[in-house]
């Protein structure tokens, strides 16, 4: 497995990101936005959290729009698998790659805390190595997770299977609880909470190792 | 020339920050307050000969997030 990290200003999980996949197996390099091309025969990229251009006009607006991201976008495009954690995934809806939107927390409230989270789907590279419905506990750490999404996508989403993570307990008024979500071809992923900080029993749950295990036993170890 | 662009949030998206306004205007006495919605505006200023083409496309590729808000332009 070869994977990318792309490192925004305000970016602030991509070293955690990069740990992650380099414990699992995978050999990794980060990209600065204003690079306009990637490495070939990238497998994945991985796109951080933190609070890119400083959440100025919509989180990942910007970002969104960098030079990187036609690259990203082509990557996808190709058929390449790519993760958007937190503001990576509000980035991926920027760009178009998963759809809906992701606004303001229902309560206001920063929420920065280890939740539940209820595995919907087997059926990704991403979640292959969970059980569907499984109970798993990851950290959330946002201001605007609350994903909302039109009535006639949501049945979309549900009618393809595409939901891949919900909230146990609806904590930012997210539309069915939605906390992550797959592309029409699945190899694309947006999620809220942070499985790159969930890689050890040390730092409170180890569940988010098996989303990086799934991912890199793919294309095996580099 | 300048132009005026005002972004909102479409009917049926919860507008959290607009509720808050109102409950703490509700607050303040002012019983009257049924609802807030709370937008931005966005202030261009364009060179001569731009037109409420251009910033139409600035606002679908860039300003507004058509899933969850609708705009107006007003040019000035």
């Amino acid at each position: 497995m070869r994977a990318a990290v792309i490192v925004f200003p305000g970016s602030n999980c991509d070293r955690d990101l990069v740990v992650a996949l380099r414990k699992t197996g995978a050999q990794v390099c980060t990209i600065w936005h204003k690079e306009k091309d990637i490495p070939t025969n990238l497998d994945l990229i991985a796109i951080p959290g933190g609070f890119s251009f400083g959440d100025y006009l919509r989180c990942g607006a910007i970002a969104a729009r960098s030079p990187i991201c036609k690259a990203v976008f082509q990557h996808a495009n190709r058929g390449g698998y790519v993760l958007g954690v937190c503001n990576g995934f509000q980035i991926l809806i920027e760009m178009g790659l998963v759809p809906g939107a992701l606004i303001r927390n229902s309560g206001l409230k920063f929420l920065c805390r280890t939740v539940y989270l209820k595995v919907e789907t087997q059926d990704s590279a991403f979640t292959a190595n969970f059980s569907k419905f499984e109970k798993i506990q990851i950290p959330i750490a946002h201001h605007d997770g609350n994903y909302f999404i039109t009535d006639d996508q949501l049945k979309v989403l549900r009618g393809e299977d595409r939901v891949a993570f919900s909230y146990q307990e609806n904590l930012n008024g997210s539309i069915d609880g939605i906390a992550g979500v797959l592309s029409p071809n699945r190899r694309v992923l947006g999620m809220m909470p942070h499985p790159e900080r969930a890689m050890s029993l040390t730092t409170g749950s180890s569940d988010g190792q098996a989303l990086f295990r799934a991912l890199v036993g793919l294309t095996g170890a580099a | 020339m300048k132009a005026t662009v005002t972004i909102m949030f479409k009917n049926g998206v919860l507008d959290p920050q607009g509720e808050a306004v109102k409950s703490a205007l509700v607050g303040l006495g002012f019983f009257d307050v049924k609802g807030v919605r709370q937008g931005k505006i966005i202030e261009l200023e364009l060179a001569e000969g731009a037109d409420q083409n251009q910033v139409d496309k600035m606002c679908q590729q860039l300003l507004v997030n058509s899933v969850i808000e609708s705009y107006t332009v007003e040019i000035l």
